[in-house]
């Protein structure tokens, strides 16, 4: 993928939730062929207010409120992709999504498949996930390792507001289908920022904090909860690294095994449900290539497999510090 | 009482209940929306009369060699030069002259039964075949012949439609797009979600259910309660059609005007053809296993070749010369097929890799090495020159 971000905005503090809005209004200024669709993306601007004022500026044909109804949404815009637009399709929830599912996984994965590389579909599917916002069910589902195990689509996933800007942007961009998923409890932290500022490009990890004991490998929502346990780690003596890995596909192996093997301890960090899910791939990933440099096996820290609780139990389900920390301890592996 | 016993009844303005909002969309009498109590027909009736001479032939000519190559296609599964093929025989005016009601910026949106009406888009007959000779998944260009490639699961091709239709619109384009799909598929999510979409988008979009009876092995009975499967149309407030799916002069009259309402800017049209699948759903299917053979003889007295030579006849269209280019051009056809079908083709293994991403991803660059490796290490087997892989 290439880095699209052109426009100049100056230095300036911001959420994640107004990084998306912009990143969506950049694009649309830039590609007349960008279009957004949705339920609730028009006036309201999206539940999440992600799609704020596009109607207003593009009108109701760029930015579509359309009938309630997922599996429409997507397979409208796979038609869409197909006569030369890029749609970006905004899922209202994690677990709404799962009607689209079909079309998702049988056609927009696979068209470009299926057509020798001559129907590819520029899709992006936006949807806000992840828990930890006191989401009644249905409404905090992480559902990263399905798109994950899926040929044909990136997963992407920011963890600060930069990222969310840029990565969108080049999602957007990308000639391939992009799951974009947006951590819905990151959504109204703020940062200062530069939009014009070139992000790592999409399949990049980036280390958002070097360390000398151990690297805790994460994405998206998990991330905050890695630094802020680090920071915790200190007054134990240990030095963590943390990595953000901002994509799952690809995955930036190159990165995520430079930094393991030089400390050889290692911990993956997500919050939905550890069997089978994207720590399951990492790890043995990072076992297989890395296994001569480990010092310890490489551990998850993951959500419970269960189905997602409801909201007052939610913070006994999702990894906390101490609970990374309690794994950190166990990387003091012995024979 | 049906939504079609409504049709000669006054319209009456019914007062609006207080508990309705002022402000909702305009309602429409569902009456109009239904124009077919009986299924539209053309051959053998008046109406024949007024059907273009040349396009009767032409439609005879094409069902002649979909005919033929229905055929030929099953004996090559029996040959094990195809994989699967589910035979349209019995459908072939549907597919053909709904497929002829289409402009070549046109777009259709066919499913896996649909090769004849693909063919009839000006694709090679077989590069239509490929994904079921199981080389490769779509063998022509669908940009090129603005063909989408034949559809396996049932009625996802219908939002694709409506959305292509939907952005030909706002390009200001005349595009129409013609999804295609079967009475099975009508149950389907997506059928309901495209149509939905397709209405209050108001996108130039035709679908066309080519109801031959039976999803595989369940009859229309135990698919739908709907009087007909055009009544379904009315819910979403576009038009239904019902027509003869064997006729097909009245389906190519069905469909043109269908396609140019769409084209002029009128909106979706669901047509219904009432047709019948004489073979088995695939060549992997029992058919006597769920329905009678009196059945499926009764619908090959109504076979829509048949139905068109007659009226060809009828109406002394039909010379003796005609008939013999049919056979011939039929005759060539099948044997095309037996020739290129005759070996075993040999995609490029890497070609697995090809088309996943823009750009592979650095697990897919180190699997197609991989893959490589191993190719490499049969041809040396095979060649004598080596060993092999030790071990296997």
């Amino acid at each position: 993928m290439s880095t699209a971000v052109t426009e100049q905005h100056g230095l300036r503090t911001g959420t994640m939730a107004q990084a998306l809005n912009l990143a969506l209004r950049d694009a649309m200024r830039a590609d007349r062929t960008v279009h957004v669709l949705g339920e609730d993306v028009g006036a309201l601007g999206g539940v999440f207010r992600i799609t704020d004022g596009l109607t207003a500026e593009f009108g109701p044909d760029r930015c579509l409120d359309t009938p309630l109804a997922e599996a429409g949404i997507l397979g409208t815009a796979v038609g869409m992709a197909m006569y030369g637009l890029r749609p970006v399709v905004e899922m209202q929830f994690d677990a709404f999504a799962y009607p689209a599912l079909e079309q998702l996984f049988s056609h927009v994965a696979k068209m470009r498949n299926r057509t020798a590389g001559k129907l590819p579909l520029p899709i992006t599917v936006r949807i806000p996930y992840g828990g930890g916002i006191g989401g009644v069910e249905h409404h905090s589902d992480a559902s990263e390792a399905y798109y994950a195990h899926t040929p044909g689509l990136h997963v992407v996933t920011p963890a600060t507001v930069a990222d969310a800007y840029g990565l969108l942007r080049e999602s957007i961009a990308s000639d391939d289908p992009v799951v974009f998923l947006e951590p819905k409890r990151l959504y109204w932290g703020k940062a200062e920022w530069d939009p014009a500022a070139a992000v790592e490009p999409v399949g990049r990890a980036v280390l958002r904090r070097p360390g000398t004991s151990a690297v805790l490998v994460s994405y998206g929502p998990s991330l905050p909860v890695c630094l802020e346990a680090a920071e915790a780690a200190k007054a134990e003596g240990w030095d963590l690294a943390v990595l953000d890995l901002r994509s799952l596909v690809p995955f930036d192996e190159e990165t995520a095994c430079a930094v393991v093997r030089s400390l050889g301890r290692a911990v993956v960090v997500h919050e939905s449900a550890g069997f089978g899910g994207a720590g399951a791939e990492i790890a043995a990933r990072l076992t297989e290539k890395c296994f001569h440099h480990l010092a310890a096996p490489v551990l998850r820290v993951t959500g419970f497999d269960i189905p997602y609780p409801p909201p007052m139990l939610e913070h006994h389900h999702l990894p906390g510090v101490d609970r990374i920390l309690d794994a950190v301890a166990r990387l003091q592996w012995e024979e | 009482m049906t939504v079609l016993d409504h049709r000669n009844q006054p319209a009456e303005a019914a007062p609006v209940p207080g508990w309705r909002p002022g402000a909702t969309a305009p309602r429409t009498d569902p009456a109009p929306l239904l124009p077919d109590a009986e299924p539209y027909r053309v051959l053998g009736t008046p109406a024949a009369a007024g059907t273009d001479p040349e396009l009767l032939r032409e439609l005879y000519r094409r069902l002649v060699a979909g005919r033929r190559y229905n055929q030929q296609a099953t004996t090559l599964t029996k040959q094990g030069r195809l994989a699967v093929y589910p035979a349209s025989t019995g459908q072939e005016a549907c597919q053909v002259a709904a497929a002829l009601a289409l402009r070549p910026a046109d777009w259709l949106f066919p499913s896996y039964r649909d090769t004849l009406a693909v063919v009839a888009r000006g694709v090679d007959p077989l590069q239509a075949l490929t994904l079921l000779r199981g080389d490769a998944h779509t063998g022509y260009d669908p940009r090129a012949t603005r063909t989408a490639p034949l559809c396996t699961p049932l009625a996802t091709q219908v939002p694709h439609a409506v959305g292509l239709a939907h952005a030909a619109r706002l390009a200001g384009d005349d595009t129409v797009a013609l999804a295609l799909l079967g009475d099975g598929g009508t149950s389907e999510g997506d059928f309901h979600e495209g149509l939905n979409f397709a209405a209050v988008l108001h996108a130039p979009v035709v679908f066309l259910v080519q109801n031959n009876g039976y999803a595989i092995s369940v009859p229309l009975t135990r698919q739908s309660a709907a009087p007909t499967l055009a009544h379904k149309a009315v819910g979403y407030g576009v038009p239904g059609r019902l027509v003869d799916g064997n006729d097909a002069a009245a389906v190519h009259a069905v469909l043109t005007e269908a396609v140019e309402r769409a084209r002029a800017g009128g909106g979706p049209t669901l047509v219904e053809a009432l047709t019948y699948r004489i073979e088995a759903h695939t060549n992997a299917d029992d058919a006597t296993r769920y329905r009678q053979p009196e059945e499926v003889d009764a619908w090959r007295a109504h076979d829509p070749v048949r139905l068109l030579e007659d009226a060809l006849r009828e109406r002394g269209l039909l010379d003796e010369r005609l008939v013999a280019d049919a056979a011939e051009q039929a005759e060539r056809l099948a044997a095309r097929m037996r020739a290129e079908f005759h070996t075993d083709p040999a995609p490029d293994p890497m070609s697995l890799f090809a088309h996943v991403y823009a750009e592979p991803t650095q697990q897919l660059r180190e699997q197609a090495d991989r893959l490589a490796a191993e190719l490499a290490a049969e041809a040396e087997a095979e060649d004598g020159t080596g060993s092999g892989v030790p071990g296997r």
